[in-house]
């Protein structure tokens, strides 16, 4: 098996994964979800296998590096993240709709990652700026906390959905989603875990730009877009913490910033230029 | 009263998501507007008129300007005000007035417990006092009229990790100002084995003299097998009053570090001239001659004439292979090819020289004297710790008291601010403890 074999299976096996858990949501068939379960963990590990494979090609190749280096590596990671995090929820809390509204932006990272026409995948030797431990931290940490953001995002669309027939009619389909105080609270914590990486993620990506070229901060799109998302983060937290905001401002924030974490990564990188062109 | 009103708009957590709402949407301006180009690239962009606009607004380098300076400090005042106003109460819920807690509430916490005793107040305080003390909370006691009431508490300290996360922001505010006020930044481009002494600012515009200069001995460049290049390496040296101070071999990565300079490499560029070596092997001398591609060099002491004629591609992009003509008076005039940074035997009639070529470069140097760097990464650090603290770590509290009810009661109450479900764990332990000592 190559790398490219086992990524390649990752995103089917998410798809699938994907397609189950809303089938389970959509046809109220909880047995169907143990199925999603069992179809996630072992794509989660094939990808896990994949990601440590390509790293090994890569000193193969007389090019080693960890795998953490371009747009399609960190998108692989990122949805790899997603998985783990979700995994968490759903055994910490024992809850599976919840896979319904998170798995599917694990796919779609895959997806967009092997699909995209723009996306290299090939294994590429690294520039002198980019062979540096700290960098590897930055791109690890940052999607960690991007993965954080997704779940949060999709839990924050389940709220909105949820919320809409909430009293309604207690036979709906949505009402088998988890009570509102739950999601709330998965929502909140999510996003705690989210802005505490991206805090760090921030921080190594200047240590590391300090260590590569002197500056710490240059204030260039992909930067400032970071920091964007942190300055709504911790709004959102703060409008939590000190304000009592919960429920739908929450759940419309949450999906805010996670906009703009998809801007932070694509919009950039298309849209705008920068120091971090390297990531196409 | 008006003094207050100020007060309290400074200390308000709207202000602060006003200001982070803000700060937000602003900052977008300056990631779709390119920063510090020139103005005519303005000009041709946007037209006259949005271009003057863009002036006036300062968004060309719009992150240094004095309406985004100013919201960045109004959020620092806002941290400060609002933190100030706060800590007091912080001290006050660690504190002493535990003691004077309204004893009704006790009872209506999730997490309490009611114990009857045969025990005597006086012992039964003490019992519970040292039941507590083996599970790492010391107690204090008050008699109140409604009892003896006992307190404890256990990490009062992390109600301040929000504040060291608040502080943690100014004090990387403030590392961003000092390295503003007393650093600069420039680059140097300098060709292998010369000196330079002054660095190009851009910030200035101008070039700006070092008390020191820097050599750069050789420079290396290596290349992944597809040509791309794999490290920049530069070996260069301090001088200072003529005399060599330090060495340092530089590679993206791993800068030279002198009097508060910091040299980083950052790129080269490769120079038409190419620098031969060549060593005389009779009589052991050797020189270096820079040469340019198609014209004569000579070297006196060997009464050597050489060139280079031409010029051929390698399997390896970037690398060249040279035909060298050369010539020591003996005989006839001799042509062979050599690959860059190779070495090659010369045999003439009269002698027999070692003679090297390599393509010749200037190393691109990035230089930053940034005085704050440290102080930034204190904040950072600060910031780091502090996030953990706020989120992770509790402050847990506990009461006991011990009141005559037709008998002895030991009513036990306690809360955490965080990690309710871990706390709860801990109370029902330390209850049962307690519980045991009474018996
Ligand atoms: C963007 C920068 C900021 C960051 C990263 C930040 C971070 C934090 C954190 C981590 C907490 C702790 C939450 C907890 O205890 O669970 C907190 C609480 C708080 N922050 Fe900030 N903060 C920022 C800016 C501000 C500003 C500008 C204000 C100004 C009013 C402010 C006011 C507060 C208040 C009032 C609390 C609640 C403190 C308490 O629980 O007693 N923060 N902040």
């Amino acid at each position: 098996m190559t790398s490219s074999q086992l990524l390649g299976l990752t995103i089917i096996g998410y798809l699938i994964a994907s397609a189950v858990y809303i089938a389970t949501f959509l046809f109220k068939t909880p047995k169907a979800g143990v199925v999603a379960t069992v179809i996630t963990i072992a794509t989660f590990l094939a990808q896990t296998a994949g990601i440590i494979l390509r790293w090994v090609e890569s000193y193969e190749m007389g090019i080693g590096h960890a795998p953490m280096t371009n747009m399609y590596e960190s998108l692989v990671f990122f949805s790899w993240a997603i998985v783990l995090f979700y995994l968490y929820l759903e055994i910490r809390y024992k809850n599976r709709l919840i896979g319904a509204f998170t798995m599917p932006f694990a796919f779609i990272a895959m997806a967009y990652a092997s699909f995209a026409g723009n996306i290299d995948q090939q294994i590429k030797p690294l520039i002198p700026a980019l062979q540096s431990n700290w960098l590897i931290a930055h791109v690890v940490t940052c999607f960690i906390g991007y993965a954080g953001f997704a779940v949060a995002c999709g839990l924050g669309i389940m709220y909105l959905l949820r919320r809409r027939t909430s009293n309604t009619d207690t036979k709906s389909l949505i009402n088998s989603l988890p009570a509102l105080k739950t999601i709330d609270d998965l929502m909140y914590r999510s996003i705690v875990f989210g802005f505490l990486w991206l805090t760090v993620g921030i921080i190594t990506g200047a240590i590391w730009a300090n260590s590569a070229w002197g500056t710490y901060w240059s204030w260039d799109p992909k930067e400032t877009w970071s920091l964007i998302t942190w300055f709504i983060y911790a709004a959102t937290l703060h409008a939590w913490f000190t304000r009592g905001w919960r429920g739908r401002k929450i759940a419309w924030l949450s999906i805010i910033g996670f906009v703009a974490v998809i801007f932070t990564y694509f919009g950039v990188n298309y849209l705008l230029s920068g120091l971090h062109s390297y990531a196409g | 009263m008006k003094n207050n009103s100020i007060i309290n708009f400074f200390a308000s957590v709207k202000l602060a998501l006003f200001l982070l709402f803000v700060l937000a949407v602003t900052s977008i301006i300056g990631t779709i507007i390119p920063q510090g180009k020139s103005a005519d690239i303005y000009i041709k962009e946007f037209g006259e008129k949005t271009a003057s606009l863009f002036q006036i607004l300062d968004f060309t380098e719009m992150y240094s300007s004095w309406w985004f300076v100013t919201l960045l400090l109004l959020l620092c005042v806002n941290l400060i005000v609002c933190s100030l106003k706060r800590i007091p109460g912080a001290l006050n819920i660690t504190g002493d007035s535990n003691l004077e807690i309204d004893v009704d509430r006790l009872a209506r916490r999730k997490d309490h417990k009611d114990l009857p005793t045969s025990l005597s107040n006086q012992e039964a305080g003490h019992k519970v006092a040292k039941a507590l003390k083996g599970s790492g909370w010391k107690t204090r006691e008050k008699q109140r009229n409604e009892g003896l009431l006992l307190f404890a508490q256990k990490g009062a300290w992390t109600r301040f990790g929000v504040y060291i996360v608040h502080s943690s922001i100014l004090v990387i505010f403030v590392g961003a100002m000092i390295g503003n006020i007393y650093g600069y930044k420039g680059t140097m481009m300098i060709p292998e084995t010369t000196t330079k002494g002054a660095i190009y600012s851009f910030d200035r515009q101008e070039e700006i003299e070092l008390d020191f200069q820097i050599l750069c001995k050789k420079f290396t460049l290596s290349r992944y097998p597809n040509g791309a290049p794999k490290e920049f390496i530069s070996d260069l040296a301090v001088i200072e009053d003529g005399r060599e101070v330090l060495t340092k071999t530089i590679e993206v990565n791993d800068p030279l570090h002198y009097k508060g300079h910091t040299f980083y490499q950052s790129s080269y560029r490769g120079l038409e001239k190419l620098l031969a070596t060549i060593q005389n092997n009779q009589e052991n001398i050797a020189t270096k001659v820079l040469i340019d591609p198609g014209k004569e060099a000579t070297w006196r002491e060997s009464n050597v004439r050489f060139g280079v004629v031409n010029r051929a591609g390698t399997q390896e992009p970037g690398l060249f292979r040279y035909k060298v003509w050369f010539f020591d008076g003996s005989g006839q005039p001799q042509t062979f090819w050599i690959t860059g940074g190779d070495t090659t035997t010369v045999k003439t009639e009269n002698g027999s020289y070692t003679f090297g070529l390599k393509q010749f470069y200037a190393t691109g140097l990035q230089v930053a004297k940034d005085p704050g760097v440290w102080t930034v990464y204190i904040g950072f650090f600060m910031m780091m710790g502090g996030l953990y603290v706020a989120f992770f770590l509790s402050h847990r509290r506990l009461w006991v008291l011990i009141k005559e009810n037709g008998g002895t009661r030991v009513l036990i109450s306690g809360n955490s601010n965080k990690n309710k479900s871990g706390f709860a764990q801990d109370f029902e332990e330390t209850t049962r403890k307690v519980e045991k000592e009474l018996q």
